[in-house]
């Protein structure tokens, strides 16, 4: 296994190639550049790089000016605060009339840790996923983060891409290509469809292991863009396998389960369990502690899929 | 034309087609209507035949709902025909009940929401700084939208980045859709609080065609973001709407808009 690596990390890191690649890349953050990691573009192009201060409404509003005028602007903080204090600033000033910003937002999810549940965003992508006309991407590792970041600046429209504080293991290959809108399968089976995103996929994989061991043949299928959701891969496996679960560090209401829920109701009804955070707020503890305590483990994952298959 | 004879017409016309319209909101249209005309007819840099121009000045509506001044404003310098000021808020018209960007040619920005406009004209000007362009960015802001918080936070980010290509109105008008600012929230002095934001700061007559003139030539002098607080009167230029909160969100029907269209026809030629 290689090392572990926060996308957040691997955010900064390609949005510094990119800033080599693209004059009219812009980034701007809200006094969190050394946790979302665009510091590392602001000590590469001081030029390019504005910090909002505490203010991410104005940010927000900064970004909808800048891409205006054919700048494509990079905007990052806490997801609680890019996704949840400026919501309706990015639904007015950047999705409603269509602009070509991405809210690259951080510490989503319980794995912020010891900050606690004031700064864990778990209806994030619930938020961003109801705007008309908005793309929601939660990249897996380290790669795939990489890959959306380029794949968003070559995009011409507003997108939302979800990143972690944690480091996370390496769960596609070196030469995947993303694709916004294309679910992979990084396993194949027969007997249940796991779909996953984020630092959940690395969980999915593991648990594919647990039930394999078991004589369950499960596939594993990373649905990094949840807006638009690739619904030809999901209803395929769905038919394929006749079970699904979903598994995201997020809301079970809102976020990965409920969009398969509502392609699958529609299409092709099927057995589905949702692992996720089961309406609760977050809370101070490690994020190992956290992960476990919430159930987004690899052996919930497992159990709510043989629980299906009983 | 004159930009006086502009003006006259931009406010029967702005009348004209709320009345066509049967909602909406003259009295911020009226009050800003003499900022709006000056700007559109005499001061921006800016092409009906080539809308998108990049070094184009800037203009975005603040007050989104004095969308009918921005619409007459963009018909008679040409950018769209002027039968389309018919439509305005019906089902399908590009001339939405608040300015979309990507319905109408000329619309800057799409705005509506009070609070967000200034933040998006920094993010204008700071491009044109990038683009080492000379054009400036003009927003009118509300008074009422003064105790939007997001305005204070666009106010110092222009002032850090010094954004001396960004020129702001005030239309103060004195009135918001529950009553006088000084009641709902009071948010002056004004000229000291943007002034202690790092701004530059002139007060004027906000239907002094004159004054408006004079006030953005002095603003493209500075070497910071400029706020021109222009005094208005809400409902400018009809007799029973003037300094009348009623008419912030409503339209005059029968006699009243009869009388509206004659009060403001006069000195027009249409």
């Amino acid at each position: 296994m290689s090392e572990k690596i926060a996308t957040r990390d691997a955010y900064g890191k390609a949005l510094v190639e990119l800033g080599k690649e693209n004059s009219n890349v812009v980034v701007l953050d809200a006094d969190l550049s050394h946790s979302t990691k665009t510091i590392k573009f602001a000590e590469a192009f001081p030029e390019r790089f504005f910090n909002a201060g505490i203010a991410e409404a104005n940010m927000t509003g900064v970004a909808a000016g800048l891409a205006t005028a054919g700048k494509i602007p990079f905007i990052s903080s806490f997801a609680i605060f890019a996704a949840g204090r400026a919501f309706e600033q990015i639904r007015n000033s950047i999705v409603y009339p269509h602009l070509n910003v991405t809210v690259a937002a951080s510490h989503a999810g319980v794995t912020v840790g010891e900050d606690g549940g004031s700064h864990q965003a778990i209806e994030d992508i619930g938020l961003m996923r109801l705007l008309p006309g908005m793309t929601v991407i939660v990249p897996a590792d380290a790669i795939e983060t990489a890959g959306a970041v380029r794949a968003l600046a070559a995009y011409n429209g507003p997108a939302y891409l979800r990143l972690g504080r944690l480091a996370v293991p390496q769960v596609n290959c070196q030469d995947y290509q993303f694709q916004i809108g294309k679910a992979k399968v990084l396993k194949d089976g027969d007997a249940v469809a796991i779909f996953a995103c984020g630092l959940m996929v690395s969980k999915a994989l593991e648990a594919a292991e647990k039930l394999a061991a078991e004589g369950i043949s499960a596939a594993v299928i990373n649905v990094s863009t949840i807006k638009p959701l690739d619904q030809d891969t999901v209803i395929a496996y769905a038919k394929k396998c006749g079970a699904v679960v979903t598994a995201e560090e997020h809301n079970i209401i809102g976020g990965l389960g409920s969009a398969v829920a509502e392609v699958l109701a529609e299409n092709c009804p099927t057995k589905m369990a949702r692992v996720g955070i089961e309406d609760i707020f977050g809370q101070s503890g490690t994020p190992a502690e956290l992960l476990e305590f919430y159930g987004l483990t690899a052996e919930n994952i497992a159990q709510k899929a043989k629980n299906l298959l009983k | 034309m004159t930009t006086e004879a502009f003006a006259a017409e931009l406010r029967f016309r702005i009348i004209d087609m709320l009345i066509k319209a049967g909602s909406g909101h003259p009295g911020g249209s009226l009050s800003a209507a003499d900022i709006i005309a000056y700007l559109f007819k005499e001061e921006m840099n800016i092409n009906p035949q080539n809308p998108a121009m990049p070094d184009r000045d800037r203009f975005v509506l603040c007050k989104g709902h004095a969308a009918p001044a921005l619409y007459c404003a963009l018909a008679m310098r040409g950018f769209f025909p002027l039968e389309k000021l018919d439509t305005l808020r019906k089902l399908g018209s590009p001339l939405q009940g608040h300015p979309d960007m990507n319905k109408l040619p000329g619309i800057d920005m799409s705005t509506g929401s009070l609070g967000q406009g200034l933040s998006v004209a920094c993010g204008m000007a700071l491009a044109a700084k990038l683009d080492g362009q000379a054009n400036s960015v003009y927003a009118v802001l509300g008074d009422g939208e003064q105790a939007e918080g997001q305005v204070w936070e666009a106010a110092m980010f222009a002032a850090h980045y010094k954004l001396d290509n960004l020129i702001a109105f005030l239309d103060l008008n004195g009135l918001q859709i529950d009553g006088s600012t000084h009641d709902v929230m009071d948010s002056s002095p004004l000229d000291n609080k943007w002034r202690s934001f790092g701004w530059a700061v002139q007060v004027i007559d906000g239907h002094d065609l004159k004054a408006i003139k004079e006030a953005v030539a002095k603003a493209k002098t500075e070497k910071t973001p400029s706020m021109i607080i222009a005094k208005t009167v809400k409902g400018k230029g009809v007799s029973f709407m003037e300094n009348n909160v009623d008419w912030h969100g409503a339209t005059p029907k029968g006699e009243q808009a009869e009388l509206a269209l004659a009060e403001l026809r006069k000195g027009v030629s249409l």
